[in-house]
């Protein structure tokens, strides 16, 4: 459907965060795409060049926050010669309103791209009512 | 002062490298100097250039480099699936084709071009061909 489509270029998205980092370097918000299933809200992040070890997701106070970080070491004996982007850890956080079951949270890493299956808590889950 | 680089100053070294270079006239006489998805990154090591894009979400089979010359094409396409009877809340990511040449101002090496796609990140390992490499001239 919509893979006739060309694909435009986006610039990376820093991060504006209210509070400073004591070390220096900049963050990213990576692109996402939260859906909904009868059973489970399903985060999808693109992260490129974050490894699976490096991942943190922390579901806190109904706020979850990712936290990816990227091995900047590969870059050592590398000298730009030509840049179109730059690179940084990602970071993202959601407040979330559905009430999560934070046991079952599971995570999914393919081609960059981090997939979160959060499942709804038994009382969130839809109900069919039906009339008698 | 420091006994070992700190990892943190090596990080906002790269960004600033990285930015710097942004507006550098490298590839402009190539056909596509900029604005092309995926956007790449070129770096030098030692004699040989390595190209990087950020290519997440596109899966080695959906990739097709091609290699002439000091031409190299890019060209794939990224799909983004969801299930069905989803309702969406956010939609970001996009998807579609790509079809990007860039054209290298030094003469590489094709038969040792090697590619790698790990995580998102696609990188191209491409040696400078040995009759393109400085010769020393020893004066006599």
């Amino acid at each position: 459907m919509a893979t006739a489509q060309e694909l435009a270029v986006r610039d990376k998205k820093e991060l504006v965060s209210k509070e400073e980092k004591t070390v220096p370097g900049r963050y990213y918000v990576p692109y996402a795409d939260i859906y909904e299933t009868g059973e489970a809200l399903c985060v999808v992040m693109e992260m490129p060049g974050v490894e699976k070890k490096d991942i943190n997701v922390a579901l806190e106070n109904d706020v979850l926050r990712v936290d990816g970080q990227i091995d900047f070491s590969k870059y050592e004996g590398m000298e730009p010669v030509y840049t179109e982007y730059n690179v940084g850890h990602y970071t993202r956080s959601f407040t979330l309103s559905n009430k999560i079951d934070q046991e079952k949270i599971s995570a999914q890493l393919e081609d960059g791209v981090l997939t979160l299956t959060l499942p709804k808590a038994k009382e969130a889950q839809p109900r069919r009512i039906s009339i008698g | 002062m420091a006994l070992f680089p700190d990892p943190f100053d090596t990080l906002s070294s790269l960004q600033q490298a990285l930015d710097t270079l942004r507006t550098s006239g490298w590839l402009a006489s190539g056909p596509s100097g900029g604005g092309s998805y995926p956007p790449v990154n070129v770096f030098r090591k030692g004699d040989d250039f390595v190209v990087i894009t950020e290519v997440p979400g596109i899966g080695k089979s959906d990739l097709e480099i091609q290699v002439k010359g000091n031409t190299i094409r890019l060209a794939g396409t990224k799909s983004v699936t969801y299930p069905e009877k989803a309702s969406l809340h956010r939609r970001e990511r996009l998807a579609g084709r790509f079809d990007r040449t860039v054209t290298l101002p030094v003469e590489i090496d094709p038969d040792g071009v090697k590619a790698e796609c790990r995580d998102g990140i696609l990188a191209l390992f491409l040696p400078r061909a040995e009759r393109d490499k400085p010769k020393s001239i020893r004066i006599a």
